[in-house]
């Protein structure tokens, strides 16, 4: 095995032993970062193709409803049936809203993506009666493998299983990168003409990247609405898009540890700026933005990656 | 008698009330190398975007190997066999130049079957320098394609459309913003490699010198329209042709 991949196998051991040690509401948090740097993941995706999208919030969202109404609706607990029904409700999403997207580049994309996510918000909160509107619905603590559990052990179980997602998210995307496919999203950034005269069709290279997007922001959704216990509009709302790509320029666009690791920084982060300014905690996010990128423009991977250079030569 | 590799009828296209292409028809049998001149806006890069999906006719047939090819898109008709560079070279900056080529062939190695394996595989990588040996690019193969000087972007070019290992290549004037020197450094190269290869060539070419030293034929255009077509010495040498690709007699 490589040693990036002991590395990363080192990084899920620890942060499995940080499981039983770290206090609770800390696992929460981690939890909750996992959840967003797997929808990161996506935006990750698409920037490699040249895209930026607005709208990922769409499949959060969409997956995490998908969860909430099966939970509610079919009386389904099981974690490892809601997660694939959300992350396929998602890609199925992406493959219908694709087919449009795919045809754009550029602002028109990221406008195209942001338009279908508030059409979806709107609808949120519009259809009261099925969605509970601006409320939102309440979710039931899942069960993993069979295994119910209530409170912080409950609140583990979905830590490790989101832990499991994102390890298993991180190996994808960092397969695809390495893949043709992944390099011919990367030259149709480049140079989309000559994808053409290379026989690829660059309108399917781009709507693969899409769907893969698109399975990995419900992928994110899922494990968000099953570590918070509730689902609402908010998660398709522009804001939460935003987060996403904000999110993926702290860590360092492109880079799939980067992504993960600008998760937790954001989460903690946010966290922190919310308990000692609860009025102001955007103002300090903000800052703090100004600040990676005035010290970090590379994202606060960055060094890590050069260190990593520096021990490859 | 040879099946030609491609047959042009009564090609026609207008940008308004210019004419890019007045019923041209031009059939070109496999192992010719045509050298296709004019003077500058004569319609040979028009010529060639009809012929590769770019641009769609008006009117009039293009076939490859027999199959009628308009409507089809570009990636299409590469798939089928046609290979394309361009007058200003078409790459991908940020990749390395083995990966330039490496891109190529995965591409010609269909969608499935690769798709998830890692582009740099062994034997794809084998693949990639053998082609950069041809086209004398090994040395260069890590480092990233745009800090190539422009005969090496010229050339790597070519190479990323010869691995796709077309039946014909089109060639937009492979040798334009080199010098002298390396204009005949680079045409030998190419012309080994294509002959080596059994690929058959279409290039476009302002150097008069190199279309004569090294085109088994000649295509000259003027206006859109086919002035001359024969042998280089024949076509090169008659005044008219002279007069309308130089403005000299």
């Amino acid at each position: 095995m490589r040693r990036g991949g002991l590395w990363a196998l080192a990084a899920v051991g620890v942060l499995a032993v940080a499981g039983v040690v770290l206090p609770r509401w800390l696992v929460f948090l981690l939890t909750l970062a996992f959840a967003k740097g797997v929808a990161v993941l996506s935006v990750v995706v698409l920037m490699r193709a040249g895209l930026v999208s607005f709208g990922q919030g769409l499949f959060f969202a969409a997956a995490a409803y998908a969860a909430g109404f099966a939970m509610r609706g079919w009386g389904l607990r099981e974690a490892l049936v809601l997660v694939p029904l959300g992350v396929a409700v998602a890609v199925l999403l992406g493959a219908v809203v694709g087919l449009l997207v795919a045809r754009y580049r550029d602002i028109f994309f990221a406008m195209l993506t942001l338009a279908f996510s508030m059409v979806l918000y709107g609808v949120l909160i519009k259809a009261y009666t099925v969605t509970g509107g601006s409320d939102g619905i309440r979710i039931p603590t899942p069960s993993v493998l069979g295994i119910s559990r209530a409170g912080d052990e409950a609140r583990l179980l979905v830590y490790y299983l989101a832990l499991a997602c994102t390890a298993g998210s991180a190996w994808l995307v960092t397969r695809y990168a390495q893949a043709p496919a992944g390099y011919l999203a990367w030259a149709v950034r480049d140079n989309e003409v000559r994808v053409a005269y290379l026989g690829a069709p660059v309108n399917r290279i781009v709507y693969g990247a899409f769907l893969l997007a698109s399975g990995l922001a419900g992928l994110g959704g899922v494990l968000t609405a099953l570590n918070v216990g509730h689902v609402d509009p908010g998660l398709s709302y522009w804001t939460t898009s935003g987060e996403l790509v904000f999110v993926a320029v702290l860590g360092g666009s492109g880079s799939v540890p980067g992504a993960l690791a600008g998760a937790v920084v954001y989460e903690v982060l946010r966290s922190y700026a919310f308990k000692y300014a609860p009025y102001a905690w955007q103002m300090m996010l903000g800052a703090a933005m100004l600040v990676i990128i005035l010290f970090l423009p590379g994202g606060v991977w960055s060094p890590v990656e050069r260190w990593w250079r520096r021990q490859q030569a | 008698m040879k099946t030609p590799i491609l047959e042009v009828e009564d090609l026609t296209l207008h940008f308004g009330s210019i004419t890019a292409a007045e019923r041209e028809t031009v059939i070109v049998y496999p192992g010719e190398f045509v050298g296709v001149v004019g003077p500058n806006g004569a319609g040979k890069t028009t010529f060639l975007n009809l012929i590769t999906g770019y641009l769609r006719p008006e009117r009039g047939v293009i076939r490859f190997w027999g199959q009628d090819v308009v409507g089809m898109k570009p990636h299409q008709i590469t798939a089928l066999g046609v290979g394309r560079s361009f007058q200003i070279p078409q790459l991908f900056l940020t990749l390395t130049v083995r990966e330039n080529v490496l891109v190529g062939l995965a591409t010609r190695e269909g969608r499935w079957a690769s798709a998830w394996r890692p582009l740099h595989e062994p034997t794809r990588v084998q693949a990639a320098d053998e082609v950069l040996l041809q086209f004398g690019l090994l040395a260069q193969a890590d480092r990233p394609a745009g800090e190539l000087p422009e005969g090496g972007r010229k050339l790597l070019d070519v190479a990323m459309a010869f691995a796709l290992r077309p039946r014909l290549l089109l060639m937009d004037e492979p040798t334009s913003g080199v010098s002298a020197r390396e204009k005949f450094q680079i045409m030998d190269t190419l012309l080994q490699a294509l002959r080596e290869a059994g690929v058959t060539a279409l290039f476009v070419e302002h150097d008069m010198e190199v279309v004569r030293r090294y085109a088994t034929r000649v295509l000259v255009l003027s206006n859109g329209r086919i002035l001359a077509d024969g042998a280089p010495g024949e076509v090169l040498d008659d005044p008219e042709v002279r007069l309308a690709v130089t403005g000299r007699r």
